[in-house]
């Protein structure tokens, strides 16, 4: 069973947990994500694994509050188990040695971001990172990214902590500043990937993204994933997370991610009901 | 026909004449218009009286053909005679011996394709209804709590590893375990069952059955592992290295699609997607379980298998008005089991032959608006024997549609074969075996079920299994063992 180990609440509906599952902690790399089920009756969502710890059997998930899963899962303590956790699921990041890279991260995806920032830097890479929010207490793991990389950029939109605007003007900055960038990941919200790979498309630096489509299984039985690459259908679950963001049908996607709309709202009120009629009993 | 039970002495085969002459007993179903409103079960089963009036007929051959036909090696005249002499324990026990999953194989087999093919009495009417049988006597079981029985010390200490809980996995590993072999069978999915549970739907396979069928095999020996994805969570080398014996069967898990325009549209589904939110995740009872499904007013599901039959039938109950079945040859072709094709038709799902969908047409938020086909004609027959269809020049159409399901077959998933190198595969991905012994070309694992054959029937996997076991022991027996073996040589690497 998968104990949560520890339980931090990073934001107000922002969590981290580490989760006792040695198995995938053993084999997963940064970059892979796994797929987890509160209970029995749960839906089989997929999270970017944020970090693991490989010979205390823990890995990392760090979760902002978007939807029933989330909301119940931010519900459970240290000690409590979870029905489901599979993984690790998808590719690794390519990670090698390419010279200056950047690392844009943007929401929960800033914890994503880390774990292949930090194994960037060991290959060798001048590590720039970008991490951007709403506000400053939506900055998360300001330290853990400050100590993988060679310079970090923080920007929050209304100007509270660091710079003022999007990750994307400091990126534009940066990319005006210093051509020997060779390659970009980004992770955050879809518009935000997409944004950000619409400003690179124009300075020609690969630019990976990490796509967090709708799964049921994960593992390439059903294809609920599929997104157009180049314009050729690809499963999410097994032949990415990771994209070239430039041959991402980001229209497609958007689409795709956003189906079940009203079916997760549903979901979600059906929750929070069930949990106000638990406390007008109590 | 009741009067008719009460008037035969149950405890007796009745007279040769008779059994030839008696009709097949039918069936009882629930009706179409209340059916399609719910997701109970569609053929209701025999009653006691109805399973003993049926095994009446049966003539209790010396050389029994309708045991050819069955590749789960049911010991059927046996079975049937003791449901005759009313000892259902016994009869069940007799299905037990050779066939894991009776319950499930009771249900959906296609034994007018298999054990009854090949029974004596189609030469004067109908085949004694072994299915129907063989349900009636597992249901029979497990209502009264009856058991199989457990193996007694006969521990070997040596272990088996079984990749996949669907019908050849389980009943591999039930074979195995009983024969006295450690065995850990391992799910990649929450739940074991493979196809049982994801793909065939609660109205013609209850989940309730399936768990206790796995229950059963788990009373055996057999440890399950769940959230255990081969190839990802650990790889079949690593199987190698604890196991003296693999057995690969992971199924074939990838859905195929068009490949035509407007595929990736929002209301597109792959039946396999669609029948997993369904089957696995209940989407049926949405929001009581989290995982949603969108069902529209006009579904059209291609293809016209059984998987097609069932996921039109499935729109049906979750809600949609018309429900149309898309295929591109004629009624003559359709591969689906000639009853699922008629259950269909009750329920009110609309044929639509001689047609092939070129494009998927929809609005900018990725709503299916409609389906452009062409008609097709049959040509001269192909390398199927079936006859070629054919576009008709200028016939293009758009049928009005608002959600597509894909159910043209599947694909093998790679996603085990990557993790196995050593292990060979065919050109398209499924592992290449040893038509007798079922083992791959890399000795000491062996494979069978969709992996192998691409998709096909549930109990050609359970023919799979069986024969996948025997040659296990068999090399096992020889004291040969992958663990050894990777101490000596590295065949995988």
């Amino acid at each position: 069973m998968y104990r949560i180990k520890k339980k931090t609440k990073l934001y107000q509906d922002i969590y981290s947990m580490w989760i006792e599952a040695p198995e995938v902690a053993k084999t997963v790399q940064p970059g892979q994500f796994i797929i987890l089920m509160t209970k029995e009756k749960g839906e089989r969502i997929p999270l970017t694994v944020a970090d693991y710890e490989q010979n205390k059997g823990l890995v990392q998930i760090v979760f902002q509050v978007v939807g029933k899963t989330t909301d119940e899962l931010s519900h459970f303590q240290e000690g409590e188990y979870l029905y489901s956790f599979i993984g690790p699921l998808g590719h690794k990041s390519e990670i090698d040695f390419f010279g200056t890279v950047v690392v844009v991260g943007g929401g929960t995806g800033i914890a994503c971001i880390h774990p292949i920032a930090r194994n960037l830097k060991e290959a060798g890479n001048r590590v720039i990172a970008i991490i951007g929010a709403r506000t400053k207490e939506l900055i998360i793991m300001e330290n853990e990214l400050r100590a993988v990389s060679d310079e970090l950029i923080i920007t929050t939109d209304d100007g509270s902590y660091g710079r003022k605007g999007f990750v994307t003007d400091a990126l534009k900055e940066k990319l005006d500043q210093d051509t020997s960038i060779k390659r970009i990941w980004t992770i955050g919200p879809p518009i935000m990937m997409k944004v950000t790979t619409e400003l690179t498309k124009s300075y020609r630096v690969d630019t990976i993204v990490s796509l967090n489509t709708i799964m049921v299984d994960g593992t390439g039985m059903c294809g609920s994933c599929r997104v157009s690459i180049g314009g050729e259908t690809k499963f999410v679950c097994t032949d990415g997370p990771e994209f070239d963001g430039q041959l991402v049908n980001w229209e497609e996607f958007m689409n795709r991610i956003y189906r079940y709309k009203e079916e997760e709202k549903e979901s979600w009120q059906h929750f929070k009901g069930q949990n106000e009629c638990r406390c007008k009993e109590n | 026909m009741n009067a008719g039970v009460r008037r035969i002495n149950m405890a007796e085969m009745i007279e040769m004449k008779e059994r030839t002459k008696r009709e097949q007993v039918p069936m009882k179903e629930q009706s179409p218009s209340d059916r399609i409103h719910n997701y109970n079960e569609v053929p209701l089963g025999y009653t006691k009286e109805e399973a003993i009036f049926e095994a009446q007929r049966c003539l209790q051959c010396k050389n029994p053909t309708c045991m050819k036909g069955c590749p789960a090696e049911i010991n059927i005249p046996t079975f049937i005679r003791y449901i005759v002499e009313e000892n259902f324990a016994k009869a069940y026990l007799t299905i037990l011996e050779t066939d894991a999953l009776p319950a499930v194989t009771g249900r959906v087999c296609p034994q007018e394709e298999q054990c009854q093919k090949e029974c004596v009495l189609n030469k004067r009417g109908k085949a004694i209804a072994i299915g129907r049988l063989e349900r009636f006597v597992a249901d029979w079981a497990r209502e009264n709590g009856i058991h199989g029985i457990k193996n007694a010390d006969n521990q070997k200490g040596i272990k088996v590893a079984v990749v996949g809980s669907g019908p050849a996995g389980l009943t591999c590993a039930a074979d195995l375990a009983k024969m006295g072999y450690q065995i850990i069978l391992f799910e990649a999915l929450h739940k074991p069952g493979g196809v049982l549970v994801y793909g065939i739907p609660e109205f013609r396979l209850p989940k309730s059955i399936v768990e206790y069928e796995v229950n059963e095999i788990r009373q055996l020996g057999v440890k399950v592992i769940t959230n255990q994805v081969i190839g990802a969570t650990r790889s079949v080398k690593d199987l190698t290295k604890e196991f003296d014996a693999i057995f690969l069967a992971n199924g074939a898990g990838a859905p195929r699609f068009m490949n035509i325009p407007g595929e990736n549209m929002n209301d597109v589904y792959s039946a396999n997607e669609f029948l997993t939110r369904s089957n696995l995740m209940k989407a049926y009872l949405f929001p009581k379980y989290d995982t949603p499904i969108k069902i529209r007013e006009r579904a059209a599901t291609i293809g016209a298998g059984n998987v097609a039959m069932d996921s039109a039938r499935t729109a049906l109950r979750l809600g949609a008005k018309e429900s149309y079945i898309i295929y591109r040859r004629s009624r003559a072709e359709v591969p689906a089991r000639a009853e699922e094709v008629h259950h269909a038709e009750e329920e009110g799902v609309i044929f639509h032959f001689l047609t092939l969908p070129i494009r998927i047409l929809g609005d900018k938020e990725g709503r299916v608006t409609g389906m452009e086909c062409v008609r097709m004609k049959l040509g001269e027959p192909d390398k199927s024997g079936r006859r070629r269809p054919i576009p008709i020049d200028n016939s293009n159409f758009v049928l009005e549609v608002d959600m597509v399901i894909d159910a043209i077959g599947t694909m093998a998933n790679p996603i085990v074969a990557r993790s196995a190198k050593g292990v060979e595969v065919n050109q398209w991905g499924y592992f290449k075996v040893d038509e007798k012994t079922k083992m791959t070309t890399c000795k000491g694992i062996f494979a069978g079920g969709d992996i192998v054959r691409g998709s096909a029937t549930v109990i050609s996997a359970v023919g799979d299994g069986k024969i996948a076991a025997r040659s296990i022991d068999a090399y096992l027996s020889s004291g040969k063992s992958l663990r050894k073996k990777s101490i000596v040589s590295s065949e995988v690497k």
